[in-house]
């Protein structure tokens, strides 16, 4: 037996050991138990469905699967000198100017956000959400094509009256999901033959969320418009994601030529091309300066998730300390017979774990359970929340930073307890 | 601590004659004063004792005399204010901790009159567990070591049993077993009788000392029974935390 197997072989002992008096002592104070469960489980159900509701807006899910390798320009801000600004999302003109034309993007895309129109089916009006795109909004983000294809770069240099519409709307529209290339859409008068059909877009991301996208060409969109405020985005993407940075610098030192529309009354223009986490953070704060604030806004996020966690933490705190009690004659066993205090903090620290991850699990199901309601609500479009492995790998960490919070001071204070003061607590 | 340690009771011969003159431990000017702020207790005055391998030795005293303060310091469960205590000939005094637990996991067997069983574990498991803290040995070969140790108990056909399902003198010969998996130089006893009836309190008194002549094992017992400790082949008597006798 080597020493390497030896030490991993005790400490497969010891583990064991430890869960069976972890389990027992679970059982033996069942209504404790319960408590502590559903501290943990209702704490960890809150920050897994706010994670999943992250993940759903900014992870990377269809289309915006290359989420790492996405940068995105849609807000402009021009400062006037009094000290106001004005803040709006950009023009189609700005764009074409200003961000199509760099270079260190693999592609630039750019598209209008989605707006309503109306279609009818029979007398039934039908709200399509529609957005205006350029042939390589399909490159830069990853659809999942139910049939057909999308549009290309030259229908769209054509102006042709295609459309790519979503599950939902075949549905709705043609009493069908499928076998509808070739058919026409007619919505606020304008006739649109479908080349494709795609799963629905959640509304969570409304940067290349609609329910039909046709070609920009078809829009009143112009170029050559000079305005800097509009309806419209850029969505680059990168070769790698270690290009972004070299992207914002390009699109900075871009952005740095655009003339102030009145320079009277104006004296700066400034936009920012962001991540999309970023990008949605400024959107939020209304703030196009250098600081995107996605450090800040992760750190309350973190400080508020900490605080949450530290009530039940206490409470699970309290209790085991009190457990702590019962079990002097144990830790003066355990001590007397070879026991150091820090396999005694191992022990209490596993047990503690093996409590947490129990309510951890639990926290999985009430979660699972409560995504599949908001879901099931259609509160947000065709948002479809599902504990992923990202999530459910978060809610295992979870639970183990939690039972080390709540574990490691009661473990220490076991493990400080006099070995002999210990043997006269209690018998048995 | 080495040598102390490499000298495994897996690899130790137990001697299985008559007591030879080896000291297994020695206790020279142990002093033990607990202090609060207004009073000092004096536990135990200048006491020097040694206890030879293959000992049977007894303690008696009336209570509050130090017995058990005494039998704590011997199983380095505590530490005197004063004195030096040797164990097979090293002063343990400058031990850490970590050394205190590894010399108390191969060289000291406890039984204490509570019986201090863990109520969530089986007997197999409650005798299994001074072998959990001594790395290298697998689980089958900790669990032939209990089995063998609840054989020599006669407690074999009990190791599933919890402890709440024995009576006390079954208890304290899961104890016994306890001390003993371990191989132990020697095995300390707080009042294992005090809480049995006098017939339990025989049958466990007539296994420490078939314990004692057949397998060697060292054993120093704390007793308020005169009786049983005329059975052991010396005894030690306390009188307000001094040795009389």
């Amino acid at each position: 037996m080597t020493d390497k197997y030896g030490v991993l072989l005790h400490f497969k002992i010891m583990i064991i050991s430890y869960l069976k008096i972890a389990w027992k002592v679970l059982l033996r104070r069942k209504f404790f138990t319960a408590i502590s469960l559903f501290g943990i489980s209702f704490t960890l159900m809150i920050l897994l469905v706010v994670y999943a509701f992250y993940d759903h807006t900014v992870g990377p899910h269809t289309p915006e699967k290359k989420v790492d390798r996405l940068v995105f320009v849609n807000r402009m801000t021009v400062g006037f000198k009094d000290g106001g600004q004005n803040n709006g999302t950009a023009s189609y003109g700005f764009l074409e100017r200003y961000v199509r034309p760099l270079r260190t993007p693999e592609t630039v895309s750019i598209s209008s956000y989605f707006g309503s129109t109306a279609a009818y089916v029979g007398n039934q009006k039908l709200d399509v959400d529609l957005k205006y795109t350029d042939g390589q909004f399909w490159q830069v983000l990853d659809f999942d094509f139910l049939e057909g294809r999308p549009y290309t770069v030259r229908e769209v240099g054509e102006g042709a009256h295609v459309v790519v519409i979503n599950e939902r709307t075949s549905r709705a529209y043609f009493g069908t999901p499928r076998g509808v290339v070739g058919r026409t859409l007619e919505t606020d008068r304008v006739r649109y033959r479908v080349v494709g059909v795609v799963r629905n877009v959640p509304g969570m991301r409304f940067n290349s969320y609609a329910d039909a996208w046709v070609p920009i060409t078809t829009g009143t969109f112009d170029a050559k418009d000079q305005g800097l405020f509009g309806n419209c985005l850029a969505i680059m993407l990168a070769r790698r994601p270690a290009d972004i940075p070299a992207i914002q610098a390009e699109f900075d030192q871009a952005i740095k030529r655009v003339p102030v529309p009145d320079p009277k009354t104006q004296d700066k223009v400034s936009s920012s091309a962001s991540t999309l986490l970023a990008s949605l953070v400024r959107w939020v704060n209304n703030d196009n300066g250098p600081n995107d604030g996605v450090r800040q806004l992760l750190g309350k996020v973190l400080a508020f998730a900490l605080l949450f966690m530290l009530l039940p933490a206490l409470n699970l705190v309290n209790i085991n300390v009190s457990r702590i009690l019962e079990r002097t004659s144990e830790i003066g066993v355990r001590k007397a017979f070879g026991a150091t205090s820090g396999t005694l903090i191992a022990q209490f620290l596993v047990e503690n774990i093996l409590l947490t991850l129990l309510g951890g699990l639990l926290g999985l199901g009430l979660a699972a359970g409560m995504l599949a309601l908001i879901d099931g609500s259609g509160f947000i479009p065709y948002t479809t929340l599902t504990l992923n492995p990202r999530i459910f790998a978060s809610g295992l960490l979870l639970s183990v930073l939690f039972g080390l919070l709540s574990g490691v001071y009661p473990a220490y204070k076991m493990s400080k307890l006099h070995a002999v003061q210990a043997l006269k607590g209690s018998s048995n | 601590m080495e040598n102390l340690l490499a000298k495994s009771p897996e690899t130790r011969t137990l001697p299985n004659g008559p007591a030879t003159a080896t000291p297994v431990l020695r206790l020279t000017d142990i002093e033990k004063i607990y202090q609060t702020k207004t009073i000092e207790t004096v536990a135990l005055n200048r006491v020097n004792m040694t206890i030879n391998r293959g000992e049977f030795v007894s303690i008696m005293g009336p209570s509050g005399c130090g017995k058990s303060t005494l039998l704590s310091l011997m199983g380095l469960l505590d530490e005197p204010t004063s004195g030096t205590i040797e164990i097979d000939g090293r002063a343990v005094q400058s031990f850490s901790d970590r050394e205190l637990a590894g010399l108390r996991n191969l060289k000291i067997g406890f039984v204490f009159q509570s019986y201090h069983l863990i109520n969530d574990l089986a007997v197999l498991d409650n005798v299994e567990l001074p072998l959990l803290y001594r790395s290298g040995m697998s689980g089958k070969e900790r669990r032939q070591r209990a089995l063998n140790a609840l054989d020599k108990v006669g407690l074999s056909a009990r190791t599933t049993h919890f402890p709440s399902q024995l009576s006390g003198g079954q208890r304290q010969r899961v104890a016994i077993a306890r001390a003993l998996v371990g191989g132990p130089e020697i095995i300390l006893a707080d009042e294992p009788t005090g809480n049995l009836d006098s017939v339990m309190g025989e049958e466990i008194m007539a296994l420490l000392l078939d314990l004692n002549r057949n397998e060697g094992t060292t054993i120093v017992m704390v007793t308020h029974d005169e009786q049983q400790a005329r059975k052991t082949q010396r005894l030690i008597r306390l009188f307000d935390g001094s040795q009389v006798g």
